[in-house]
């Protein structure tokens, strides 16, 4: 086995041995839809949403959130802890390039990630008719880029932070803009509209996901961006990245 | 030509100066003891021997490379124990050690570093589980599995019982016996009379001494290396 498989697989064993991210990132977005759309109102049209069900409009929000915080809580935590305990000292004395632990570590939350989401659009069918992907593919495409977009600027704070608290804290500065772009803390319809033409372009990409979702074309400025979001980020990343 | 030389080494932290013009040189074959107290610039020097740290000023030799150029192919050839080796808790000895001979171009065979490190019975054990001694040869495993010809082990028995520090010896006596070369970082001097062939002694980011643990005795002439080590590094008091 080369170094990047057998360095992913442990990982991934460590992974489900301490399986709270997992759980985390994988359970939370499905509990947080039931638990909104148990909310009377939460999924009948409504005047203040000019007529849709809150809940539509707030699905693309709940897979920001699942992403935000995989990619800033999960991914810089797990590093930093390494660093902070000092198993990246020891990796630096084999020739393991730390490119490979990035990976490893970018790879298995991609799989959490997709998981969470996958959940989220199947029970939101299932239990509240929240309508699946128009345009399934181009759902697919738009959802791996924009997730490998948001959890490169993990991977940064993963890079450089020295302890698991100080990650979390790095992230913070990603996490806040992210989740507001986002429409996590207001729904992105009622934002201004310039705000909202900035988020366009914001990872992890909440309107080109939602123009894959309704059936609308995708812009492809906005994959684009989302694009060089993931290689910029994960480029410097691997540039920035510092073993003690 | 030795295996490592070192040439007036100097390496400062800020205004703290932490090596201060070091010289000295490993032959193939030999344990070789880094002897000092805390802070006598033991570690520093190591770490630029492994190309962890860069040096501010002098000359380093390692397997015929510049460590701080050529950390690439030097990690391939150098096996390292640190002084405190982590690994996560929930990872297994055996997976740690198949992980890290991934790592290297010509692994040693994980089934005989297991039997040969006393590890087999906790191959499938969690290393967080492990005591300490366990732990200790786990490290030493590590440092072995890329089959280097040079290992470099960090303050090997501290914490250990008297039984365990007997056998991580007879362990040390083995590698070199296997065709290893070893540096020793210690500060125990009855660890270092009893595997060094050769030590120097460091003071205060000098080396004051250099030569057998029974060259040393009769320099300083005292009759246990322990009494050497004190009237030797006694001036920076």
């Amino acid at each position: 086995m080369n170094t990047f498989t057998k360095i992913t697989v442990t990982e991934s064993k460590l992974f489900l041995r301490t399986p709270m991210w997992a759980l985390f990132g994988i359970l939370l977005p499905p509990a947080l839809l039931l638990g909104i759309g148990a909310i009377p109102g939460m999924s009948q049209p409504s005047e203040v949403t000019a007529g849709f069900r809150f809940i539509d409009l707030w699905v693309p929000s709940l897979i920001v959130v699942s992403l935000a915080m995989l990619a800033l809580q999960a991914i810089p935590g797990a590093v930093a802890t390494y660093r902070e305990q000092g198993v990246l000292r020891q990796l630096a004395t084999t020739p393991v390039h730390p490119a490979n632990l990035l990976g490893a570590q970018l790879l298995i939350h991609v799989v959490v990630a997709l998981a969470g989401v996958a959940l989220v659009l199947g029970l939101g069918h299932a239990v509240y008719d929240v309508p699946l992907p128009r345009h399934p593919l181009t759902f697919l495409v738009t959802l791996l880029l924009g997730t490998v977009s948001v959890f490169a600027l993990g991977l940064i704070a993963a890079a450089v932070a020295r302890t698991a608290k100080s990650a979390g804290g790095l992230a913070m500065i990603a996490f806040f803009p992210i989740m507001f772009f986002g429409g996590v803390y207001l729904p992105r319809p009622l934002l201004p509209d310039v705000l909202r033409r900035i988020g366009d372009y914001v990872p992890p990409g909440t309107q080109p996901l939602q123009d894959a979702w309704v059936g609308n074309g995708v812009q492809p400025l906005q994959l684009a961006v989302l694009a060089a979001f993931a290689v910029a980020g994960t480029a410097l990343a691997a540039r920035l990245f510092r073993w003690e | 030509m030795p295996l490592i030389e070192v040439t007036d080494l100097r390496k400062r932290y800020g205004n703290r100066v932490a090596v201060d013009g070091v010289s000295f040189s490993v032959e193939r074959g030999e344990i070789f003891g880094i002897l000092g107290t805390n802070g006598a610039g033991k570690t520093t020097t190591v770490e630029c021997l492994q190309g962890l740290r860069r040096a501010d000023a002098g000359e380093l030799s390692v397997l015929g490379l510049n460590p701080a150029t050529d950390r690439a192919a030097l990690t391939r050839r150098v096996g390292v124990q640190l002084q405190e080796s982590q690994l996560p808790a929930k990872l297994r000895v055996r997976e740690a050690l198949e992980l890290f001979a991934s790592f290297y171009p010509n692994p040693a065979d994980v089934d005989l570093l297991l039997d040969q490190l006393d590890l087999r019975d906790h191959a499938r054990s969690y290393f967080g589980k492990l005591s300490g001694g366990q732990k200790q040869r786990v490290s030493i495993a590590l440092a072995l599995v890329g089959n280097p010809e040079l290992a470099i082990l960090d303050e090997l028995t501290t914490g250990l019982d008297p039984h365990a520090r007997r056998d991580t010896w007879k362990l040390v006596e083995a590698i070199r016996g296997a065709g290893v070369t070893v540096l020793l970082v210690t500060h125990f001097m009855d660890e270092a009379e009893r595997l060094c062939d050769r030590v120097a002694i460091f003071d205060a980011g000098h080396v004051v001494a250099t030569g057998t643990p029974a060259e040393l005795r009769a320099t300083a002439g005292e009759s246990t290396l322990d009494d050497a080590f004190v009237s030797l590094t006694g001036s920076a008091r």
